[in-house]
């Protein structure tokens, strides 16, 4: 099923990276829309609304700016472009070449990111030249560790976008399912409000599910808030070993079950 | 301008997208139940908000919801006719098939706003105004015939402001070729729309009310409801609202202009 080598792999991110820089506008404008965490933090700051969960302006400050550079590095549309070509017949070349098409969406997703991250750095600079109290540097262990959780959260997100995209073989709109999913994930993430702020009865369960481990836990982690590392990563990588294997029968039957157009 | 005919073009633009929307009726059940989730993922926002304060901006919890439900009203609007309409102008361009829209007998931007329709906004349309039926309750407001008036006033305003800053976006298509990411960042702006306006910094409330009237957008008809809205408020909508519709219709002729379909 994989048929994947370190060359074939810089082809490919080569080959999206410079596809990638031909829509610049266009990323740095996803890069703009992704501001909604502070427009959060101006909400609980403006209202003092973090005395009660003990979490000074900085320290949320900090946190929202996480947040956002988590969901930056961690937005995933394969579903989209799965369900664009698939209606469009553009699978059917893929499926004869030896190589997973996830992959090219894959290193499309990760060309993405590259290209994005300037913009998300202006944007930063800009956070902190409004907020220059709330300027900090992560030492590197820490920097380093956020940099793998956020990778490990964009790879969940990639799991599950990719399980439902699978779908596309059997419903020609799988993406109306992708934006039932993303509800939860807006909410129940931590880029609207932090985990930690969440009712009591919300609390108790929450952390079984792969959302806190979505911006929550890398944001925190990236900010210095309080977190547990060891058991946030092993719920990353137990929801990461979870999803693999359903991704890749999804994915074996949906083959099976396709029919290109016309046949 | 021939409303009968209008109307009737309507009529049938209204026949044949809901009869290709219900294909998918897996579709419109899912969609469903996503405008659903999505109005209880906001509940559970403004609770967490009010967990440990009885106000935001000087709205308490009750006074807040009417904001949700405008909010809500409003998003399905323009999940049913905004959004589904204009992302095709992007397909319009790209393909070129905007020269057969620009042929047709009729107006360009009637056929370009409202040829589709989404059903599954309705629901969120219906949850919206219930959310007021019950806001109405709680708050105690006392309706009448002016109250009415107003509040379907701004609201139609309000309308009026979401549709203009959408078709105004939308037309830059015509040079830009891809603006979906342009719709997406007013869109994350408009996310706001679902607070009052007083619970932002001074210094944005400065930019969502002149840059990106999202304050006129759900915060006014709001404080008509409870009705502590001033005049000045009123009229300042009614008059951004007609200045906001004659822009994006005035932008569109002159877009049109520079039009040059695909083969030219």
């Amino acid at each position: 099923m994989f048929n994947l080598n370190k060359n074939k792999l810089i082809t490919l991110l080569k080959v999206q990276y410079s596809n990638m820089l031909e829509y610049r506008v266009e990323i740095a404008l996803w890069a703009i829309s992704g501001i909604i965490p502070f427009f959060m933090l101006n909400i609980w700051t403006s209202n003092n609304l973090n005395e009660s969960i003990n979490l000074s302006n900085v320290m949320l400050s900090r946190y929202f700016l996480s947040a956002f550079f988590v969901r930056q590095f961690s937005v995933v549309w394969v579903v989209f472009t799965f369900e664009e070509d698939a209606l469009l017949g553009k699978i059917s070349p893929y499926l004869i070449q030896p190589l997973n098409p996830f992959f090219r969406y894959f290193a499309q997703h990760l060309a993405e990111q590259i290209t994005r991250f300037p913009f998300a750095i202006i944007i930063a600079i800009i956070f902190f030249l409004i907020n220059p109290e709330s300027i900090w540097i992560p030492s590197l262990g820490i920097f380093l560790l956020s940099c793998v959780s956020t990778f490990f959260s964009f790879l969940i997100q990639f799991l599950i976008q990719s399980i439902i995209a699978c779908l596309c073989f059997w419903t020609e709109r799988a993406s109306s399912i992708e934006r039932l999913l993303f509800i939860p994930t807006l909410f129940l993430s931590g880029l609207l409000a932090p985990v930690i702020s969440f009712p009591e009865y919300i609390k108790s369960w929450i952390y079984i599910t792969p959302f806190p481990y979505l911006i929550d836990f890398p944001a925190n982690l990236l900010s210095g808030n309080d977190t547990n590392a060891i058991s946030g990563f092993v719920m990353q990588i137990i929801w990461i070993l979870f999803l693999f294997p359903i991704f890749k029968r999804t994915w074996n039957l949906g083959t099976k079950k396709y029919t290109a157009m016309g046949s | 301008m021939n409303i009968k005919k209008y109307l009737k073009v309507y009529s049938l633009f209204l026949y044949t997208s809901i009869a290709s929307e219900l294909e998918y009726k897996t579709n419109v059940i899912i969609d469903f139940i996503t405008a659903i989730l999505s109005l209880l993922g906001s509940l559970f926002l403004l609770t967490i908000f009010f967990q440990n304060t009885d106000n935001i901006g000087g709205w308490n919890f009750e006074q807040a919801l009417i904001i949700q439900g405008i909010y809500t009203i409003l998003n399905g609007i323009t999940n049913t006719w905004f959004n589904p309409n204009l992302k095709e102008i992007v397909n319009y361009i790209r393909e070129g098939t905007l020269d057969f829209v620009l042929l047709k007998p009729i107006d360009s931007q009637f056929i370009i706003s409202l040829k589709k329709i989404a059903p599954s906004g309705f629901l969120e349309i219906i949850l919206g105004i219930a959310l007021l039926f019950y806001c109405i309750i709680i708050n105690q407001i006392n309706i009448n015939l002016v109250f009415l008036f107003l509040c379907f006033t701004t609201l139609f305003c309000s309308i009026g402001i979401l549709y203009s800053l959408w078709f105004l976006i939308s037309t830059t298509t015509i040079w830009f070729v891809k603006t979906w990411n342009a719709t997406e960042v007013l869109r994350s702006f408009l996310y706001i729309g679902r607070f009052p306006l007083n619970s932002f910094s001074f210094s944005l409330r400065i930019f969502f009310s002149i840059f990106i009237p999202i304050a006129f957008i759900t915060t006014i008809p709001s404080e008509v409801f409870l009705g502590i809205a001033q005049l000045w408020e009123i009229l300042l909508e009614l008059i951004i609202s007609f200045i906001f519709f004659i822009v994006s219709r005035r932008f569109w002729l002159f877009a049109l202009k520079y039009y040059t379909s695909a083969s030219s």
